[in-house]
């Protein structure tokens, strides 16, 4: 954890190996937050919309890095993977639409909700997708 | 309502967080789908579900839910309840399926918050 100037930056790799241990890092980001004194309201925002993030990350991407960076007035959360690419963002921002392979859906994910949670929570979201070369969400929260 | 009505009304054993059974919850929510529940659901709630993976406790993690009640008579294994416990959440198993589970304390006063 750095801390400079009022920011903190956390940065987190997520193991895409194992589906069990998603959300680590959204779970230690809560944490934080709530040392931080942040308001419930907005920690539960930044969790929710992360753990979406995290959770894509291990079942599309084989995993990535995520990077929080923390100031009194807004939390930012970016999102990179080398994984396959989004061929096409506004059908994946569509509820219901989805990739995910079965084992995913038989563990209560991968209906299509991921990308479409993570804008309703979030007050900015930007999606920038290189088919072949990975994704990159970057995630506003005002707080 | 408090969770050792939920405990009798379900017939529910508690596998992990008996000292949390004065605990309160206003509203309920059945699912088997996390991504619905990460959508909808507001916190002080009460999750039943018939899945049993490390992503149902995550979840509730996610959402400050801190009761989970696992129908069916599904038992999760050691690697969820340690995780439970760990979060300071109350895990159930009750023997009836979902619908029952729901329907049994919807007639008993626990409602859903609307959104």
């Amino acid at each position: 954890m750095a801390e400079e100037k009022n920011i903190i930056s956390l940065q987190y790799k997520v193991n895409g190996e194992d589906f069990s241990l998603a959300g680590e890092a959204s779970s230690n980001v809560k944490k934080i937050l709530k040392q931080l004194g942040v308001n419930p309201e907005a920690i539960r925002r930044v969790a929710i919309a992360m753990y979406e993030g995290e959770i894509n990350m291990v079942i599309h991407a084989k995993g990535g890095i995520a990077e929080v960076n923390i100031t009194p007035e807004q939390i930012k959360v970016l999102l990179q993977d080398e994984g396959p690419g989004i061929a096409d963002i506004e059908l994946a921002m569509q509820e219901g639409y989805s990739t995910a392979p079965d084992n995913i859906r038989e563990l209560g994910f991968g209906a299509g909700m991921g990308l479409p949670n993570m804008k309703r929570y979030s007050d900015e979201m930007k999606i920038n997708s290189v088919v072949g070369k990975g994704t990159r969400v970057e995630l506003i929260f005002n707080i | 309502m408090r969770l050792d009505k939920v405990r009798e009304i379900l017939d529910a054993d508690i596998l992990v967080g008996e000292e949390f059974i004065d605990l309160e919850v206003v509203s309920a929510c059945g699912s088997d789908l996390m991504s619905d529940v990460l959508a909808f659901v507001k916190d002080q709630t009460l999750l039943l579900t018939g899945l049993i993976n490390p992503q149902v406790v995550r979840t509730a993690e996610m959402m400050d839910i801190r009761v989970i009640v696992f129908v069916r008579g599904k038992v999760p294994g050691k690697e969820i309840v340690q995780l439970a416990k760990e979060k300071d959440m109350v895990l159930l198993t009750t023997k009836y399926p979902l619908y029952t589970a729901c329907g049994l304390l919807y007639s008993a006063g626990l409602h859903t918050k609307e959104v």
